[in-house]
């Protein structure tokens, strides 16, 4: 039941306010015609008696409130989901963006979704190879999990998530408890939300995965910079529907990536200040916490369900600062983050993981025998721990002279380096089995005095630190 | 029932008009689904209503329907093991029905209408009864006992009571009131949330609240019925201290409020807590706990409200006699829902956006913690008449708790003891930024006793717990005295102030250290560097994942710190007898002292041979020097 409506009273912004309106609900959906003809969407942010304020998701360039037609259509914002989604590219609104037809919808579902009841969770515990060591060694993903890539302007996330996205994948469980499962192909799709990035950002993801044909099980939602800015609010929305579609309706393991969301948060920014809304910090919304839990909190797994859905959320941190709004609320949010790191990236490291402030708070649930390999937790915790060691002992060396350091400190400083240099560094291409990896750390440990590996026990020692490290030589 | 129409709907507040008889706080139904919602301001007949779920789909015109009742829980055996959203609804019966989703208006009562529990009865029929009086019990599970008691606001004769199986809502007794009306009673009571529940008097929490962290217990200690707060940003391990406390502590009931935090850490609780034994009972932990669960993208009202949710039942659990351990992690999103709901009203912000009655609001709710004698007709001046009933409770009731050390927890206590109950939170809060400044953070400092700090400069480090030692504090200190004296040993505190002291100047030292090297400090001061070195990494920092680790029990935090102050006394005597720093730092036994932490009361044995071995390494090595 359609009500078309030509009674706007105001035009501030993003928003219209609607007077003389009858049964309208709170979020429905709104079709606006501007006098020009163009055609736009929004919803319903408020309704007050028969006055209603709407956000216009493509803004409201060309609308004059006498002309302005508001036609209200008596449903929520939907996505229409189906399999064939796979390998397409949409627009921010999910309309089709590559030329395609429109796909024949076996649902249609509201994108705002539904929370998961906590009890029907299943804890996240299966590790996802990412081919990266710095992540797969020292901060694995699990299936489930929401881990951001925290970065900068001008550090590479985009080519850091777009090799996640290529090489992501589920291993088979392995009985035997010194080795890893083999990799499991086609269980994984890969959903990608853009949010006002930049064409070029944008063309770089898809040509990616085209050239990999990794695009056959990925889904593209794009809403680039010049695209309407308040259609970003919908647009993580959308492509959590289609992956919510694909995990627990076709059985998929989905890895959602979200970039960048600090442009989403501006987005909300906007509309909130055109309402008037008391701002929280630096201006943005008190309520910016609740919304980016209502995203990020669709990670996860469910029981009885064979898929899951994994986020890589990218945020790029203003002035590279921590604890700016968006990456705080992020990081009270998700279950860790991965740091990229402006020094690092200067010296020419690839990619330039901050090892020590990054976190994965799954991890310990995620590795292990059976799942990786029984030596990962040991051998992850004395990287860490002697490249702390060594970064330290770095810092010493700038003040007293590396005269001053001991020879046992000299040997973490070395290992330090060496870790940079050949663990955390790899190409862009380089798909790297956690295996691989975990040779790479033994072969690094070996630089460490035997008596210094003292978090890792001694039988793996024994049975990892000859072979690996010899093999890897 | 008086019905009202929606005029207004934005995100979570809904405004309807012709409510003109219901009253503040009253629960109500809204729109066609009855979604629960709650009157938090009214002008004339226009009520503004918080919504505790989604609103969306809802306009003008929807109906809204009063309940002439504020918003209550159910309370009544059934809670234990159970997991709740933040108000009262069952998740896993929610599950049963609407799948793994939450969907709209799906509904269900607190307290399960159908199960059977045996109730016995204590008091006989005739039995002068007030309110808070126990009338029987209930063995909810192996560790509690559930007491059921006098609703608060009745007091009569019992005139019938009758063991057997009921349902919570079946009449247990019946009970003749003074205007001569009779009452039944049933398992099942409801109370307000936003009401604290009476009791006969506040007294002075004085007993350690053991939780078996060291870093807690010696530096800064929480009694039963004391508060406490947990600032710290995020990764510095708020939530793994709180979880760490919620299975160590030496209460007898956990409540552990999620209140908009993650959902696959509340899934953590879930799978972990049935797993874990209470080291006091020797059963799943689960069974000692609630669990109320409001994830961060659960409906923001109902965050809201899940704290009084929780502290209400913490208090009905306190009223039978209990001590209760209340968690809520986070108040900063109960906080910031407050502020989301404050800025929908319109209402003029305070700080950041933050509503000018959150210190009050904050305050308020911390001060429903506290050590208290029970409500009971024995809590007035005499306090004879049903001793007897009560020595039967205690037996039964320490049975069921044989490892359980403390002896005065209500009613097991003496006959004549009045029966007390305590109330602790535990409130962690998630400052923006790490920034202690913020308005949460400042308004919770003002009313709480104990501070962990967390410093995430720390977790970094990987020192965990990351609860620093220097801004750290608890006020507590003194209270325990007598109790540390007694039950641990007399030397026991000035052993911690000593650590503290040593602590105090490391850092002061550091500063020098990192100027102009370790080699500029006198031989003493090194040794005091040390020290405190060892403190930290042999004391403080605890492995809360591993099982020879996460508990220490305070005579052995008594006996550890024995044994590191001995090393740092014996290290400057040997020093002044001429021994090598070198030769000192490099004796055998410190590898020891550094596995010490993971011994337990059964190997003081041991603790002795380490003592015994500093006594004879550093003066006869150092001889040979």
């Amino acid at each position: 039941m359609a009500r078309e409506y030509t009674t706007t009273r105001d035009i501030v912004g993003p928003l219209l306010l609607v007077e003389k309106v009858a049964d309208v609900t709170y979020g429905e959906l709104v079709e606006l015609e501007f006098p020009d003809g163009t055609r736009s969407l929004g919803n319903v942010l408020e309704v007050n008696r028969d006055v209603a304020l709407i956000q216009a998701f493509g803004g409201t360039r060309g609308a004059n409130p006498a002309q302005t037609k508001v036609k209200f259509l008596g449903r929520s914002l939907e996505l229409g989901v189906s399999r064939d989604m796979l390998g397409r590219v949409f627009d921010g609104l999910g309309r089709p963006r590559d030329g395609g037809p429109e796909i024949i919808p076996d649902e249609r579902r509201s994108i705002y979704g539904d929370p998961i009841n906590p009890t029907a969770r299943d804890f996240p515990d299966d590790f996802i190879q990412t081919g990266i060591s710095g992540i797969d060694g020292l901060n694995p993903l699990v299936r489930g999990q929401k881990l951001p890539i925290f970065s900068g302007s001008g550090l590479p996330h985009n080519q850091l998530a777009a090799q996640i996205a290529r090489q992501a994948a589920v291993l088979a469980r392995s009985d035997d408890a010194g080795k890893a499962g083999e990799k499991l192909e086609g269980e994984f799709a890969v959903v990608f939300a853009a949010m006002g990035i930049t064409f070029e950002d944008a063309d770089f993801f898809a040509s990616e995965f085209r050239k990999t044909a990794a695009i056959e099980r990925a889904v593209l939602f794009l809403n680039l910079a010049d695209d309407p800015a308040v259609e970003r609010i919908a647009t993580p929305r959308m492509a959590l529907t289609a992956a919510e579609y694909l995990a627990y309706t076709c059985d998929m393991h989905v890895l959602v990536i979200l970039t960048d969301m600090t442009y989403y948060c501006e987005a909300l920014r906007e509309v909130s200040a055109a309402r008037k809304e008391v701002p929280g910090r630096r201006g943005y919304p008190g309520y910016l916490y609740t919304d980016l839990a209502t995203i990020y909190e669709r990670a996860g797994r469910v029981k009885g369900r064979k898929g899951s859905i994994t986020q890589v959320p990218i945020l790029s941190m203003p002035d590279d600062d921590k604890t700016h709004p968006i990456p705080d609320l992020t990081g009270y949010i998700t279950e860790g983050q991965i740091i990229l790191d402006r020094p690092l990236h200067r010296s020419g490291v690839y990619p330039p993981m901050a090892v020590l402030p990054s976190l994965s708070r799954l991890k310990q649930k995620g590795i292990g025998p059976g799942k990786t390999r029984e030596d990962h937790a040991d051998l992850s915790n004395q990287l860490f721990g002697a490249y702390a060691r060594g970064i330290q002992a770095k810092e010493l060396a700038v003040i007293l002279g590396e005269a001053a350091l001991s020879d046992t400190d000299k040997a973490f400083v070395a290992f330090a380096d060496a870790f940079e240099d050949r663990f955390i560094r790899q190409g862009e291409h380089e798909e790297r089995s956690v295996e691989r990896t975990l040779e790479i750390g033994w072969e690094l440990a070996a630089l460490l005095p035997r008596a210094e590996l003292k978090r890792i026990k001694d039988t793996f020692v024994e049975k990892y630190l000859a072979a690996d490290a010899g093999s890897g030589q | 029932m008086e019905r009202g129409t929606i005029v207004k709907v934005a995100g979570p507040l809904v405004v309807a008009e012709g409510l003109a008889s219901s009253k503040m706080f009253d629960l109500v139904r809204v729109g066609d689904e009855g979604l629960m919602g709650e009157i938090i301001e009214m002008r004339g007949d226009r009520a503004s209503i918080q919504v505790y779920e989604e609103t969306e789909g809802l306009g003008p015109g929807d109906p809204v329907e009063g309940t002439g009742a504020p918003l209550s829980v159910e309370l009544g055996p059934g809670m234990l093991g159970a997991v709740y959203d933040g108000v009262q609804r069952p998740l896993d019966v929610l599950e049963a029905q609407a799948g793994s989703f939450l969907k709209r208006g799906v509904t269900a009562p607190g307290l399960d209408r159908e199960k059977r529990w045996e109730f016995v009865p204590v008091v006989a029929a005739g039995a002068q009864v007030s309110a808070g009086d126990i009338i029987g019990t209930v063995q909810e599970n192996e560790v509690i006992e559930h007491r059921v008691m006098v609703p608060p606001t009745l007091a009569g004769e019992i005139a019938s009571i009758a063991g057997g199986n009921y349902t919570v809502t079946d009449a247990v007794a019946t009970l003749k009131l003074a205007d001569g009306s009779s009452r039944d009673l049933m398992m099942l009571q409801t109370w307000p949330v936003r009401v604290p529940r009476p009791y006969a008097r506040k007294v002075s929490a004085d007993e350690p609240l053991v939780t078996g962290t060291r870093v807690i217990d010696t530096f800064f200690p929480l009694v039963k019925g004391g508060v406490a707060c947990i600032p710290g940003p995020f990764g510095a391990g708020k939530t793994v201290t709180q979880h760490q406390v919620a299975k160590w502590s030496n209460a007898q009931v956990v409540i552990f409020i999620g209140c908009g935090e993650r959902g696959n850490e509340m899934t953590d609780v879930l799978m972990e807590f049935p797993e874990l034994t209470d080291p006091y009972s020797g059963q799943p932990l689960m069974k000692r706990t609630v669990l109320v669960a409001n994830t961060s993208n659960m409906p923001v009202a109902a965050r809201e409200a899940s704290v009084y949710t929780g502290i209400t039942m913490a208090e009905y659990f306190r009223d039978m006699g209990y001590e209760v351990v209340l968690q809520a992690d986070s108040t900063s999103r109960w906080a910031e829902a407050m502020r989301e709901i404050s800025g929908r009203l319109e209402e003029m912000p305070g700080e950041e956006g933050f509503p000018a009655y959150l210190g009050t609001k904050l305050a308020a709710f911390y001060e429903r913690a506290g050590k208290v004698q029970c409500l009971s007709s024995d809590a007035g001046a005499d306090g004879v008449g049903r001793g007897a009933t009560r020595t039967a409770e205690s037996e039964e009731a320490s049975a069921a708790r044989p490892v359980r050390e403390d002896s005065d927890e209500g009613p097991d206590g003496a006959a004549s003891a009045p029966r007390m109950g305590s109330v602790s939170v535990v409130g962690s809060v998630s400052p923006p930024g790490g920034d202690l400044s913020e308005p949460v953070v400042q308004n919770t400092l003002r009313v709480v006793k104990v501070f962990w700090a967390l410093q995430d400069t720390l977790a970094y480090e990987r020192h965990f717990p990351a609860i620093d030692w220097l801004t750290s504090y608890s006020l507590y200190l003194e209270k325990l005295r007598p109790h540390w004296d007694a039950d641990v040993s007399p030397e026991y505190r000035a052993r911690r102030d000593e650590c503290m002291a040593i602590l105090q100047r490391e850092s002061e030292l550091a500063e020098i250290v990192r100027l102009v090297g370790l080699e500029a400090l006198s031989a003493e001061e090194q040794i005091l560097m040390e020290t405190a070195k060892s403190i930290r990494e042999d004391f403080l920092q605890q492995n809360a994942f591993r099982d020879d680790d996460q508990f220490s029990s305070p005579m052995e935090q008594d006996r550890l710190l024995k044994t590191i102050l001995l090393f740092h006394a014996k290290a400057i005597e040997a020093q002044g007898a001429g021994v090598t720093l070198k030769a000192i730092f490099a004796a055998p036994v410190r590898e020891r002292i550094a596995r010490a932490k993971y011994l337990t009361v059964d190997d003081l044995a041991v603790h002795d041979e380490i003592d015994s071995e500093i006594e004879t390494q550093l003066v006869a090595g150092g001889k040979e020097v």
